[in-house]
């Protein structure tokens, strides 16, 4: 019994180390006060300080939330919509579209990328805030879409021919039963896009030009020079944030579920 | 002036190419509270789907009202449905789920406060319209689910087995309120259950339906006690069947042979003489004389068997009887106060007991596999 249980502790010791120690060892070197040693030189906040006094810092954050928030409401809407229609309706290359946006999901970031770079130069559209957009929309659409199909299908079908039973059009059932039963699994949807799009280097690393710079690029191009505190501070900062959209994210589905 | 409020005419539907309703006439009158009774897979909540419109006929017509339903869409229909799920709105309280119909007519402020509160008055959930549908009861939310329904006045209310969700005392309390709130009313019921009890005693009249078709259409009684194929007859109650073929043919006078044995019964169906019948007999129409009772002529009138089973049911005892001529026969016997023979009921197993019926209550249908 005894030895079991010892091996037992040490093997989710080991998992639990190498899965987090690298993202805990990153929070307290944020705190470190030296700049270039790994050795432990006491606590301080300094290098929080020096992020939040970097303007061109700033403007990265302030870009990067713009994009995420502004391609997370675009594709919740046009996912949200999708996943009702493919709910909802049978039509034509249904099976097709269904699978289609599994692709999409699967498909390499780098790939996707290079797809849409290649798509914007033969468009000649100048890289940048727009391309920036629409590659972050495309990205985050079947996420929402998957999302909400999944609360969708957990509908009782009889819900709504009982609207349309006790009178409602079909767009007074969309309105008043379809959305308002939606409507956490579409909160999520937005925030995991938000997410998706917040941290994303991959895909935005081909579409964006030098007069929009994102957050993770310009992390990106900052460690090329070596892993500074400020860094380290920067990176904590984003995984707060994030840890907080998906632990909302999750309460607004547990809500909708019970 | 049409007597009608239902019509179905020649109505045939089919799932890719598998058939569920086959010409299908059915007339239903305004007030009535008809059953569709029926075993799963028959075609009956067919039927209340596309009363409803959520599903278009293949062919044949649908009246209401004697107005064509073929292009009305179910939100423009004056009929409302009682779903066997209830349906109910998970994010609406019980008030607003209610008030979901009326909204929608625009009834507004103080009106539309009185005919929700009307409704769930009748209802007797008028102290729970803030709560929401998952913090209520099976049989709370089916009285949402009717209230909600019936504030909107509809001529016709299609109900899909609403009670097959509860309890058996429940069900029972359901019964009588439902057959209690459609006399209120005044208001049509289509009623849907596979339940033989419940189609008998709630119902004006009946329509039994098997694989697409009505079998019988008629009042409850007429069901139980004229069955007019071996299908109504055996789906609807528990029923003895013995082979028997005729000998004399004296309209509406036959003899029938039921194996060493000839008697004479009654039968307004004409039959030839050599025909293959079945004889109907309700566990309840058996006669039992036991061993010492009777005299040895009234004995040798009666058909011999043996007990092979007692079946104690509380207020009945059932009896699985084997006749001498190899025929099974089920009987039911009421404890009876005034015959002190029977009083008891202390039948054995194995026991020699002599039977008949009580003669004319026996129904005779041409021989069926």
């Amino acid at each position: 019994m005894k030895p079991r249980g010892a091996i037992q502790i040490a093997y989710l010791v080991l998992i639990y180390g190498f899965l987090y120690l690298p993202i805990l060892v990153l929070i307290v070197y944020s705190f470190n006060d030296a700049k270039y040693s790994l050795e432990w030189r006491g606590v301080t906040w300094t290098w929080y300080r020096n992020l939040l006094d970097d303007p061109d810092l700033l403007q990265a954050a302030l870009n990067s939330v713009l994009i995420a928030a502004l391609s997370a409401t675009v594709a919740t809407g046009i996912g949200a919509l999708a996943a009702v229609a493919l709910y909802r309706y049978e039509f034509f290359g249904k099976p097709l579209l269904q699978g289609l946006i599994f692709v999409l999901m699967m498909t390499p970031d780098i790939v996707m990328g290079i797809a849409l770079l290649i798509l914007f130069a033969s468009l000649s559209l100048p890289l940048g805030f727009w391309t920036l957009l629409l590659a972050h929309i495309t990205f985050n659409i079947p996420f929402v879409v998957v999302t909400v199909l999944s609360r969708i299908s957990g509908f009782d079908r009889h819900l709504l021919e009982a609207a349309k039973d006790l009178g409602a059009t079909e767009f007074q059932t969309v309105r008043r039963i379809v959305l308002p039963l939606l409507m956490p699994a579409v909160a999520a949807g937005w925030l995991l896009s938000f997410t998706l799009s917040m941290d994303d280097v991959m895909v935005s690393f081909f579409v964006t030009g030098p007069t929009f710079e994102i957050l993770p690029l310009k992390i990106y191009s900052m460690a090329r020079l070596g892993v500074t505190p400020e860094i380290n501070a920067l990176c904590a900062m984003m995984l707060g944030a994030t840890l907080i959209l998906i632990l909302v994210a999750q309460l607004l589905l547990l809500r909708g579920r019970s | 002036m049409n007597e009608w409020v239902i019509e179905l005419r020649n109505v045939s539907k089919a799932y890719a190419a598998h058939p569920v309703l086959r010409n299908v006439n059915l007339q239903v009158r305004a007030g009535e509270f008809l059953t569709l009774l029926g075993p799963s897979g028959c075609g009956k909540t067919t039927i209340l789907r596309l009363l409803a419109g959520f599903e278009p006929a293949d062919g044949g017509e649908i009246l209401i009202g004697g107005q064509d339903m073929r292009t009305l869409p179910p939100e423009q229909r004056q009929v409302n449905t009682v779903f066997q799920s209830y349906a109910l709105f998970p994010h609406l309280t019980v008030f607003e789920n209610v008030a979901f119909g009326p909204r929608l007519k625009r009834i507004r402020g103080e009106a539309l406060r009185d005919q929700v509160m009307e409704a769930l008055r009748m209802v007797k959930l008028e102290d729970l319209a803030g709560r929401r549908p998952g913090q209520l009861s099976g049989g709370q939310q089916q009285r949402v689910a009717m209230a909600r329904a019936v504030v909107n006045r509809p001529r016709v209310l299609l109900l899909d087995e609403p009670l097959s969700a509860l309890d058996y005392k429940l069900r029972k309390a359901m019964q009588l309120e439902l057959k209690q709130l459609q006399r209120r009313l005044g208001i049509t019921f289509i009623f849907v259950t596979h339940d033989q009890e419940e189609a008998l005693s709630m119902s004006d009249r009946v329509a039994v339906m098997n694989a697409g078709r009505i079998e019988q259409f008629g009042t409850p009684r007429q069901i139980y006690e004229a069955p007019e194929n071996l299908f109504v007859a055996r789906f609807v109650g528990e029923i003895n069947n013995l082979p028997g073929r005729v000998v004399v043919a004296a309209p509406p006078r036959y003899d029938i042979r039921l194996h060493d044995r000839v008697v004479n019964l009654k039968s307004s169906r004409v039959f030839g003489i050599g025909d293959r019948v079945n004889l109907l007999i309700r566990p309840e129409d058996v006669r039992i004389w036991r061993e010492w009772e009777g005299s040895a002529e009234e004995r040798a009138a009666l058909f011999p068997a043996m007990v092979e089973e007692v079946i104690y049911k509380g207020s009945t005892v059932d009896l699985a009887l084997r006749l001498d001529s190899g025929d099974a026969l089920s009987t039911t016997q009421f404890f009876n106060e005034d015959d002190q023979a029977l009083m008891n009921l202390d039948f054995r197993e194995g026991e020699r007991v002599f039977v008949d019926w009580v003669h004319d209550w026996e129904t005779i249908l041409p021989h069926e596999e």
